[in-house]
């Protein structure tokens, strides 16, 4: 378990261009971090910095006293506009994969399937989904190995109400269990939560 | 089951699934090796002279076909960033996708290469010889060729790119390995070629890996 994510004084560019600098932000455990601003702001480059796919130009980014190598291969789930879903396998071997990779096990995974109400989907491919299935089936892994930081990348735009108000439920269960969740929305997180602006 | 089994898994399953495989590449296989005697003349002693070669050299045209799609449809689709928040390196997720495409076509057409070259007449002593070269040959032609399809990592015409970064390491090999294969028909010493095939081999699995994580973690930032 993670015990804190720490950003000091970060900083991030693409290319020429400067997204923001000076950025501080403390997430604790059971804490709900919502990432607002406009378009291009900034809120993915940060998620991305977060998991340690993208060198920020300066600033650090720690997880208390767990080594961030350690703690990006173990405790951390990111889920993003790309899904990561192969588009000619199916539901579930796609599902099974992502989970086993995470570290959860096959019944966890079916377990998820359960929870994102994937249960009829499973031996469908992939391709076959729309765009809600697929990103639900893209959160189904959230749920089914357990890692302590989840960062979001506007998770829920294309599920309906129903599908949004139980993934919600699934993130209070995580935030219970001191879980911690970054989110880049437009849309109010249906769970409660602190909000900070990206690049104001 | 380990990180890296559950990983080789899951790239056999993609590198045999639709739109590619084994099936593909000794098709393409067949096709060049018939299509070379056609323009090297019909004469079955000289078919049979340049025989290993032809059949030694299809195949690191062969092992060229599905690069391309190696590390580009993961970064695509952002399968990538989920292998480098798993729990194996990114160095092990490049073996783990190498040894998938040598399993999934390299040692398929290494199986073939023997046929091809009784077909075309080669002296029928060099088949073990020819086999090990394959295989040995395959290993480093998908390691070779993973590191290419990583560099051209989100860059457009990647398949071409990936040919032209590819086709010049793959000089060495093809070299020793005819060499060895050319040697032996002719009844001279022929061991030199194939221990240095095998130590460009040995210096391909080991060291390809380490630019290939490079490459990836370079093309997400």
């Amino acid at each position: 378990m993670l015990r804190v994510v720490r950003i000091q004084d970060l900083a991030i560019s693409r290319g020429e261009r400067s997204l923001f600098s000076g950025f501080n932000l403390q997430v604790e455990p059971g804490e709900a971090v919502a990432l607002t601003g406009r378009n291009g702001a900034g809120k993915t480059s940060l998620l991305r910095a977060v998991a340690g796919l993208l060198r920020p130009e300066a600033g650090e980014i720690s997880f208390g006293d767990t080594e961030p190598e350690t703690a990006r291969a173990e405790q951390l789930h990111m889920v993003g506009h790309h899904d990561g879903l192969k588009s000619t396998r199916t539901a579930w071997e796609e599902l099974r994969f992502q989970t086993l990779w995470t570290g959860g096990s096959e019944v966890s995974a079916r377990d998820a399937a359960q929870i994102m109400d994937l249960k009829r989907l499973v031996e469908l491919e992939v391709r076959r989904l729309s765009a809600g299935q697929r990103r639900r089936l893209a959160l189904a892994r959230l749920a089914a190995s357990p890692r302590s930081l989840w960062l979001l990348d506007e998770p829920m735009a294309p599920l309906d109400a129903g599908h949004r108000a139980a993934f919600g439920a699934v993130m209070a269960g995580h935030l219970a269990r001191g879980g911690m969740i970054m989110a880049a929305v437009h849309d109010p997180l249906p769970v409660p939560c602190r909000t900070v602006e990206v690049g104001a | 089951m380990s990180a890296f089994l559950i990983l080789l898994r899951r790239e056999l399953a993609l590198a045999w699934g639709k739109g590619g495989g084994p099936l593909l590449a000794l098709a393409f296989y067949a096709g060049v090796v018939t299509l070379l005697p056609m323009a090297a003349g019909r004469a079955p002693e000289k078919l049979a002279a340049v025989a290993p070669g032809i059949a030694w050299l299809a195949l690191a045209l062969a092992a060229l076909l599905s690069l391309e799609r190696l590390f580009e449809r993961d970064y695509e689709d952002g399968a990538l960033d989920l292998l480098a928040l798993g729990p194996a390196s990114l160095e092990a997720v490049a073996v783990a996708k190498c040894l998938a495409q040598w399993l999934a076509s390299g040692a398929p057409l290494a199986l073939a290469a023997p046929v091809a070259a009784l077909a075309l007449g080669a002296d029928p002593k060099i088949i073990p010889l020819l086999v090990l070269c394959a295989l040995a040959g395959g290993l480093a032609f998908a390691f070779l060729g993973g590191l290419g399809a990583s560099l051209a990592l989100g860059s457009r015409r990647g398949g071409l790119l990936v040919a032209v970064i590819v086709l010049p390491l793959y000089v060495p090999p093809v070299i020793f390995g005819a060499g060895a294969l050319a040697a032996l028909s002719a009844d001279l010493p022929w061991t030199a070629g194939l221990w240095l095939m095998l130590a460009y081999c040995t210096a391909a699995v080991a060291l390809s890996p380490l630019a290939m994580a490079a490459a990836c973690r370079n093309a997400l930032d």
